[in-house]
């Protein structure tokens, strides 16, 4: 005991360091927690937390019972999946054609250019994709070019595309930068496998299949697995401000059924509650995937 | 590696066909991902009439400085520049020291409750209040509408520390050891040793909070609206946007109609604060890419 007194005092600079970082934790990540219970009363900001009444799951059966919260629900898991989805796909094909270049000059200037977009802040490239798929805009333009439409397809402005717009702002955002982890995935692969591949005769594309695929499979696994479990936390501008109007059926995700019933309605304990519902299934998303990928022999995520 | 092999063999027809076809979705890629941006400076570039009659592709075609004259010239976006560079440069200074600061400690293997204090911080990344109750601290703390609510929120990111921690945790001990048994206290050793050592990985996490701060909007959209003194490049970017997608077309709220000329439309002004808004990062992304790709590899495996 006092071996360990003695060695707490030694110590005594590290917790100087440390303690008002824990304050502060605790004031912006902690205590705000309390806020919690404004999800179980009918909150009034006059009364305060003492002073609500209390309503017990008043607020989540009706949240359970909203066809708007339902469609919320939908809208972003379809987009987050979609996304998931995609930007998966598309970030390995890339990281495959990449390490097929021969041009090493070439290559780079081709992965710096990928990156670009994943620095643009989310509002920047929420216009360009807007630029882009406007009437006049450059995908309409590619299309009546080649002869696939007669008249410019209103991507913006229609039910149906909405969900694919938004996947495509991701997929156009983050796909060169998703792609580093798996170009270094496949520089990690010993070159003697290709060598063997190509003894046994195996052609540029079976080498891909059999030896470049199962080589980065694990860190496919491992982050499809960390991805899902944050598939509730899709990206928030796309949705806000193009999903406007007409759109809100499709477009309307949790963050922004929060937002509108939290700041413009002003129904504080219903937007904690739908809060709150997204933040426990995002856990339990994220643990199980966890405790999964451990199951399956993968390298723990946390 | 497989290159190696490769050039000593004859190319057969189906390699350069392959090779073909691979440069060309290459080459693709690469017009998808610039030619919007390069797209926007062009028409930021051109005679807002003229942008208007449409076709404007790589070049202005009549060639216009008026956009970019206006947007300066508008006390607002005066205003937001400099609010988004001073709280960038705030956020990039204080996030480095604060995630350094508690890496260190982290690192420390003989720190008493060193496994109940790192879950302290892990937990926050995987529970968060929410949008309404952050919203009512923000509140509380007085930070409405106030300067400091671009960068005291923000402050701790447990992320950057996880990644400042498993580098400072392979520098060797024999480092600090030394420095101990010479009488120097932990401080020092932060300070003097640690510190200097940590320079690639600073440099990386500097870089994640300086992006992260300059693209920032939502804070000010929730917390600090309706204070025209604190807006940001970003907000302002968003107003924009957010207006010219509610009307079907262009049309800026902030620029009021007498300003809205001949000589400027709302599409030449967003096509201008796109890039005023994207310049910084352009300028200094192609250089610190190595450390944006450091970071992010040793993120995914150690995070």
């Amino acid at each position: 005991m006092k071996d360990k007194l003695k060695r707490l005092a030694g110590q005594k600079v590290l917790y100087f360091m440390i303690v008002p970082c824990m304050i502060y934790t605790f004031i912006f990540s902690y205590y705000p927690l309390s806020g919690w219970i404004m999800a179980f009363q009918k909150y009034r900001p006059a009364k305060g937390y003492a002073g609500s009444e209390f309503v017990g799951f008043d607020q989540f059966i009706f949240l359970f019972t909203d066809s708007e919260f339902w469609k919320a629900m939908r809208n972003t898991l379809a987009m987050s999946l979609m996304n998931l989805f995609f930007g998966t796909v598309l970030a390995i094909i890339f990281a495959l054609l990449l390490n097929e270049l021969r041009m090493q000059g070439f290559k780079k200037f081709t992965q710096t250019a990928s990156y670009l977009p994943h620095f643009l802040s989310w509002i920047i490239v929420t216009s360009l994709v807007a630029d882009m798929l406007a009437s006049d805009g450059m995908v309409n333009q590619l299309l009546m070019g080649i002869g696939l439409t007669k008249s410019p397809i209103l991507f913006l402005g229609d039910e149906k595309y909405f969900w694919w717009v938004a996947t495509f702002a991701n997929v156009w955002k983050e796909t060169g930068w998703n792609s580093i982890i798996y170009i270094a995935a496949i520089t990690g692969i010993d070159p003697t496998m290709y060598e063997a591949a190509e003894l046994d005769g195996a052609g540029r594309f079976k080498k891909m299949w059999h030896v470049t695929i199962p080589g980065i499979k694990s860190t496919i696994v491992v982050l499809l697995i960390m991805n899902l479990g944050w598939v509730l936390n899709t990206s928030f501008e796309v949705p806000y401000l193009l999903g406007t109007g007409m759109l809100q059926d499709v477009s309307q995700t949790i963050d922004i059924f929060v937002l509108k019933y939290g700041m413009s309605i002003g129904n504080y304990s219903l937007a904690t509650a739908a809060g709150i519902f997204k933040s426990v299934i995002s856990l339990i998303l994220v643990f199980g995937t966890n405790a999964f990928a451990n199951r399956l022999g993968e390298s723990s995520l946390m | 590696m497989a290159v190696a092999v490769k050039r000593h063999r004859k190319l057969k027809p189906g390699d350069v066909i392959f090779r073909l076809v691979n440069g060309l979705i290459m080459l693709a890629t690469i017009v998808v991902m610039i030619y919007p941006f390069w797209n926007t400076i062009a028409i930021s570039f051109n005679d807002a009439q003229d942008t208007l009659r449409g076709g404007i592709t790589l070049f202005p075609r009549v060639f216009s400085t008026y956009s970019y004259e206006t947007v300066f010239k508008n006390d607002l976006m005066l205003t937001a520049a400099i609010n988004s560079v001073v709280r960038t440069l705030l956020s990039t200074v204080l996030g480095v020291a604060v995630s350094a600061l508690i890496a260190y400690v982290l690192s420390r293997r003989e720190l008493i409750g060193r496994r109940f204090i790192t879950a302290y911080f892990l937990v926050t990344m995987y529970i968060s209040a929410g949008l309404i109750p952050t919203y009512f601290l923000i509140k509380d703390l007085h930070l409405l509408n106030n300067f400091l609510v671009y960068v005291i929120p923000g402050l701790v990111s447990v992320f950057n520390v996880i990644v400042v921690k498993s580098f400072m945790q392979e520098l060797p001990d024999s480092l600090t050891e030394a420095a101990m048994v010479d009488g120097a206290g932990y401080f020092r050793c932060f300070w003097q040793i640690v510190l200097p050592c940590c320079k690639p990985v600073l440099a990386t996490v500097a870089l994640w909070c300086a992006v992260g701060a300059w693209n920032q909007w939502f804070d000010t959209f929730l917390y600090a609206s309706s204070k025209e003194s604190l807006t940001t490049l970003q907000y302002e970017m968003m107003k924009l946007l957010s207006s010219s997608m509610q009307t079907g077309r262009d049309e800026s709220s902030i620029f009021g109609s007498d300003q809205v000329t001949n000589t400027v439309t709302p599409a030449s002004i967003r096509a201008a604060v796109t890039i005023v808004a994207s310049v910084p990062i352009l300028v200094v992304y192609p250089f610190l890419q190595k450390y944006f790709v450091k970071g992010v590899t040793l993120g995914a495996v150690k995070g």
